[in-house]
């Protein structure tokens, strides 16, 4: 989910920013965070306020979610300690402040990999967790199968955002015309959606699964199968610090790559000690220096996967087919089952 | 001749009748359903109509309020408990009751310390609220924001005793040198104060031991409906004097302050307060380095305080505008100076047309802390729309959750107006 109206203003934010303290702000965004972390024995990770499966914090106060994973990982392979983290929470209009002021290390909060936010924000996607989509939600009794059946419909749609100009070109591009009803936030749109305000509610897709998955009557709801836009949703750093990229970019392929060679979080320890795939006693450091490049321990990766588990656990654990959101693999199965998931090799 | 009579008339009743009860459609309930409910045909058709619409309201929400599940681990549970019929799960309010009141990052097991605090801030304001009671109390109040400071966030007592002696300290300084001058003293009484927080700066860590007695808390841990509390009473004591002030400054013959007090005025007027909100949890950040920010809780009682004590000040700058000449006129024929006519005749009739202007922004001023949730603060309405409703167990549940919200701040809110009604009643003197 991309807010627009936000990265403008966020630009003169960065921009007086940047003018008034502009000493500080570099001074802040050069320093070698990989330092700063083992120095603070805590990885500041910023996270959503709360996203369905994505990041919550649970009964307990602890946090979980798929995103939350990537950031104990990265704690687990930089500091040995999955629990080694403070979360911060920030909101859509303050997360890219919280990270070009140095507030947090990295942000892991479903953040849409673009252009503008990767050159003219400055800051740097170290790679894809999530392969998101722009998708249409609708009651099974309208009888729709195809987003291009959906000519005069009454559509649901959060302003500001990408999703809404996403909404605008397609129907354009097909030469058929909805209705948009403006929405301010989702869980306006799940009231409206149910309450018969609009004939389709359209978001991300992993969005409409959790907000289906809600409803009283699941299965009185379709997901439309066309996606209408690409949301590569990937955890970010501020830009130049490569030292700190490499850790957080790698420290997610070794999860990827993990669930690709098959070593989990239950065989890890063992698969450490004996096997004779090359590849995995490089990724778990009985082979070669892989750990030392990075200014990591040499059972980085090992810690990493054992946090949490790999790419795969991780997902099933969090968003997967048994939990409620029941979202499939789809884009995000690993590229030997036709997935996009495939990671440079660990070597 | 009473012959005649007994011939004429069968029957003379030689006592009184006793009274006999008034029809059945001129007494009791009839009769007050009659004139106050179907007087005339109009009002009749509209008391239908009426009875109709409250029978339509109790039907939809008395189910749902007495049907409703008290105990399930997750809203797919409590609708297998309803299996289909209509009933709240009120069950999220249970299962996530303390994080409701106090976040969820508050250690469990001090949940003693902010109730305690709010227990002790109600002996705290009683003296401030009910001036009935004994003046010496409000040494109570004097020492409590030390008191809850030292609860809430823990860490060592040298803090909050330090700076206690530095406003023991200033107001010493105050009392010696103000008998000179008034500015003398107000300034030399910072000074002293500041020079003694300086001082504090090097002494606390040299005190503090390495574990105190109450464990520190951070201020990001703080959250739900006791960050609600914190704010809302801390910006309305702090925004109350300083609204005075300003509102005085404001009047002020001295260019240079009047300048001041007109310009932060009507800045702070002209800019919502979720801009001043933004202000200080994003730009700040820019202008401090990481390691040596202000505390967020603190920069956003500053804004608020700011934004309140302006509203403030134009509110009683009404009171002032209200008060015939010759108040002010009587004061300086007596021969008072100006602080003494204003604390003596001038503020106290000002303040008391003020207060339901007063009022009405510390209620205001109260909900508008829940803004704080757009600035990744956990306040009560933070606390629902993120981590509740972002939990896989509780999304999709807001009748329940917003309608407590609501009635946590209904409860507050009516409170304060009950007591401004009863203050107003208390001070009324002009015997209309």
């Amino acid at each position: 989910m991309a807010e627009n109206q936000e990265e403008v203003k966020m630009k003169r934010t960065v921009f007086l920013g940047a003018l008034t303290v502009a000493g500080v702000a570099a001074g802040a965004a050069a320093a070698a965070t990989l330092d700063d972390v083992k120095a603070r024995g805590k990885l500041n990770c910023g996270v959503t306020t709360g996203l369905v499966g994505f990041a919550a914090p649970d009964a307990n106060g602890e946090w979980t979610g798929f995103d939350v994973s990537v950031c104990r990982a990265v704690a687990a392979a930089v500091l040995g300690d999955p629990a080694a983290v403070e979360f911060v929470p920030t909101t859509g209009k303050t997360r890219f402040t919280a990270l070009a002021s140095g507030e947090v290390d990295m942000l892991a909060r479903n953040t849409t990999w673009t252009f503008s936010r990767d050159v003219d924000l400055k800051f740097d996607f170290v790679g894809v967790n999530y392969y998101d989509g722009q998708g249409f939600l609708v009651p099974k009794a309208l009888g729709v199968s195809s987003a291009k059946d959906l000519d005069g419909a009454a559509v649901c749609i959060q302003t500001g955002t990408t999703t809404e100009l996403n909404l605008a070109d397609y129907f354009r591009k097909n030469n058929i015309s909805y209705e948009p009803v403006p929405i301010e936030t989702n869980a306006e749109g799940q009231q409206q959606y149910l309450a018969g305000a609009c004939d389709a509610y359209t978001t991300d897709a992993s969005g409409l699964a959790a907000t289906r998955a809600t409803f009283e009557a699941p299965g009185d709801h379709i997901l439309l199968p066309e996606i209408i836009s690409k949301e590569p949703l990937g955890p970010l750093v501020r830009h130049g610090d490569n030292e700190w990229g490499d850790v957080v970019r790698w420290t997610l392929n070794a999860l990827i790559a993990a669930e690709e060679l098959g070593v989990s979080s239950a065989n890890v320890a063992e698969m450490s000690g004996n096997t004779n795939n090359p590849e995995v006693a490089r990724l778990l450091g009985t082979e070669g220096e892989l750990g030392a490049m990075l200014g990591l321990s040499a059972d980085w990766a090992k810690n990493a996967i054992m946090a949490g588990g790999n790419y795969g656990e991780i997902f099933a654990k969090n968003i997967g087919e048994e939990t409620p959101i029941g979202l499939a693999r789809g884009l995000n199965a690993q590229w030997t089952d036709g997935g996009l998931l495939y990671t440079p090799p660990f070597r | 001749m009473s012959d005649t009579h007994a011939q004429s008339v069968a029957f003379v009743r030689e006592t009184a009748l006793p009274p006999a009860e008034p029809p059945v459609a001129e007494r009791g309930v009839y009769k007050w359903g009659r004139e106050n409910l179907f007087a005339t045909w109009p009002n009749a058709l509209l008391t239908v109509a009426a009875i109709y619409v409250i029978y339509l309201v109790l039907a939809a929400v008395l189910p749902w309020l007495l049907n409703g599940i008290w105990n399930a681990p997750s809203l797919t549970a409590c609708r297998e408990i309803l299996d289909g019929q209509t009933g709240g799960c009120f069950a999220v309010l249970v299962d996530r009751w303390n994080q409701l009141l106090f976040g969820f990052k508050y250690p469990s097991e001090l949940y003693w310390r902010p109730t305690l605090a709010f227990v002790l801030l109600f002996v705290a304001v009683a003296p401030v609220l009910f001036f009935d009671l004994p003046r010496k109390l409000l040494i109570l109040t004097l020492l409590y924001p030390f008191v809850a400071y030292w609860l809430i966030w823990g860490g060592t007592i040298w803090i909050p005793v330090m700076a206690l002696v530095g406003f023991g300290v200033g107001y010493y300084v105050y009392t010696l040198l103000v008998q000179r001058s008034f500015a003398a003293g107000f300034f030399g009484g910072i000074a002293a104060a500041v020079a003694v927080f300086y001082a504090a700066g090097f002494i606390v860590p040299m005190l503090a031991p390495a574990n105190p007695l109450l464990p520190a808390v951070p201020s990001r841990d703080l959250g739900g409906f006791m960050l609600n509390m914190m704010l809302g009473v801390t910006c309305v004591s702090l925004s109350l004097p300083i609204g005075i002030a300003l509102a005085l400054g404001r009047q002020s013959s001295m260019p240079l302050i009047k300048i001041v007090c007109v310009v932060f005025i009507e800045f702070i007027r002209g800019v919502p307060l979720i801009t001043l909100l933004f202000v200080a949890s994003v730009m700040l950040a820019y202008f401090f380095p990481p390691e040596s920010q202000v505390d967020l809780f603190l920069r956003v009682v500053i804004m608020i305080t700011m934004f309140s004590s302006a509203y403030i000040a134009e509110v009683i700058r009404g009171g002032l505008a209200a008060l015939p000449k010759g108040q002010y006129e009587a004061g300086d024929s007596l021969g008072l100076d100006y602080a003494q006519a204003m604390r003596l005749i001038i503020l106290p009739q000002a303040l008391k047309i003020s207060i339901p202007g007063i009022v009405n922004i510390a209620v205001g001023l109260f909900k508008d802390t829940t803004l704080v949730s757009v600035i990744s603060m956990f306040d009560l309405v933070g606390m629902i729309r993120g981590p509740i409703l972002a939990s896989t167990d509780w999304n999709g549940v807001y009748w329940e959750l917003l309608g407590f919200a609501a009635l946590l701040f209904f409860v507050v809110c009516y409170g304060i107006s009950q007591y401004s009604q009863w203050l107003e009643r208390r001070l009324a003197t002009d015997h209309r």
